[in-house]
């Protein structure tokens, strides 16, 4: 890796603790040559409030998304889109955002999907960042473009698409929505029809673990022992198993699919991003109400 | 969508934003974000009054106000850590004031898609105006029956 890593004792227990840094090792680091601070945010105004100094933005919707095919961007769009942030290819990555690492972790997710080795999470986010009275700049900085080589994304290793969940029942599935959205309640307001799914629930066998739940009260992530009695313990996973997570758009499952990946070493997780707003609207798939997995 | 029901202001946002750049309608946004005037104390003390607006995924509660003379006052609060969804409330909250019931119902209600601010913002987001701005004009059809 290209900076070395940020050796702090909380990460040592995690399976891959180069996969975070502190926010204390990111002060010391920033400006450092070979590193990138990315900012991906919920809010597409959040960055242009204020961020780390030298950090630029990289936003879900209008950035990482296809603008016309419900996909991610290409190879050449990926190449160009990092290239012009100044992101080589063997530059160190590092990716903070709003609600928790939301989607930063999805950002990272993107990263992964196109092979980027040197990819890390700022634990905590901004709120870690905030809390600790740590300075933001308004001042967007202008890197100069460098070439990013076009890399095919890899759509197998670590993303699954519908026809993959079908053949994938039977084997451990993780619901990373609220309770709410799982058992397939709905809050249907006067005139305003629940939107994005036309049936409600969740994958039959899937276990619920909404994806905050790896969350620690100051925003950075829970231990290890803490992440095994959720994941292990409550829902059942088995070191070794293969897993797909999903969500509603696949975002809040890429968090979760960095806790499992990274955090808790599962090799075969993959996150299902057509989630509950394909599944929930395709035809003829098995869903199951209520607040039980249910039985295929 | 026709100019004639656009009421002035909400037409003068609209030319302001189609004026600028992509870039720079996301900073006229963020202006419009920090304009977003606070609750007035009656509600700020009363949260139960107002209704949360489900569609938004930050916490965004809004209370409408019809007057003896049918003229239509909007509230909304939002976090500072969403400005997109502060910026989206202080367009409505300036386009709307001070008209009428019936000037507030003949919004169209794809005013927010009009504005130019789907690519720079994203179709998805923009959702969450228009269900801002559904929501005010049901209170306003709701307030305004009762009256």
């Amino acid at each position: 890796m290209a900076i070395e890593t940020d050796p702090s004792s909380e990460f040592t227990a995690f399976a891959h603790p180069e996969r975070l840094v502190s926010t204390e090792w990111l002060a010391d680091h920033l400006g450092q040559p070979g590193l990138v601070v990315v900012e991906s945010d919920e809010d597409v105004l959040l960055y242009e409030t204020g961020h780390i100094e030298g950090a630029v933005k990289i936003d879900w919707h209008t950035d990482l998304n296809d603008p016309v095919t419900r996909d991610y961007l290409d190879g050449a769009g990926f190449a160009k889109l990092v290239g012009s942030k100044g992101i080589a290819r063997d530059t160190t990555v590092v990716i903070y955002g709003d609600k928790n690492n939301w989607w930063a972790a999805y950002a990272l997710w993107v990263f992964t999907l196109f092979g980027h080795e040197d990819v890390r999470l700022l634990d905590g986010g901004r709120a870690k960042w905030e809390a600790e009275g740590r300075p933001y700049t308004t001042d967007v900085p202008t890197p100069t473009a460098v070439d990013y080589p076009v890399v095919e994304r890899d759509d197998t290793t670590y993303r699954a698409f519908k026809e993959q969940v079908l053949e994938h029942l039977g084997n451990p599935l993780i619901d990373v929505r609220s309770p709410e959205e799982y058992s397939g309640e709905r809050t249907h307001m006067p005139a305003y029809p629940e939107e994005g799914a036309l049936r409600g629930g969740h994958i039959p066998t899937a276990k619920s673990v909404p994806w905050a739940r790896a969350v620690a009260e100051n925003g950075s992530f829970k231990s290890r022992p803490e992440l095994e009695a959720i994941y292990l313990g409550e829902a059942g996973l088995t070191p070794g198993d293969d897993v797909i997570a999903y969500c509603r758009i696949g975002e809040r499952s890429s968090h979760t699919w960095f806790v499992l990946t990274h955090l808790l070493g599962f090799e075969g997780v993959r996150n299902y991003d057509g989630s509950w707003t394909e599944w929930g609207s395709a035809v003829r798939v098995p869903i199951v109400k209520g607040t039980e997995p249910g039985t295929l | 969508m026709t100019d004639t029901a656009l009421p002035d202001a909400l037409a003068e946002i609209r030319e302001e934003f189609l004026a600028l750049e992509q870039r720079d309608r996301l900073q006229l946004l963020l202006e419009f974000s920090q304009e977003l005037p606070p609750l007035p104390e009656r509600y700020a003390d009363h949260p139960d009054l107002l209704e949360r607006v489900v569609e938004c995924q930050s916490p965004v509660f809004l209370f409408v106000e019809v007057d003896d003379d049918r003229i239509v006052h909007v509230f909304v609060t939002a976090p500072k850590e969403a400005p997109t969804t502060r910026g989206f409330a202080s367009i409505l909250v300036q386009g709307l004031a001070g008209l009428t019931v019936d000037e507030v119902l003949a919004v169209p209600q794809d005013y927010p898609l009009e504005i130019g601010l789907t690519e720079a913002v994203s179709p998805l987001r923009i959702r969450g105006m228009m269900a801002l701005l559904g929501r005010i004009q049901r209170q306003v059809a709701e307030k305004s029956a009762e009256a």
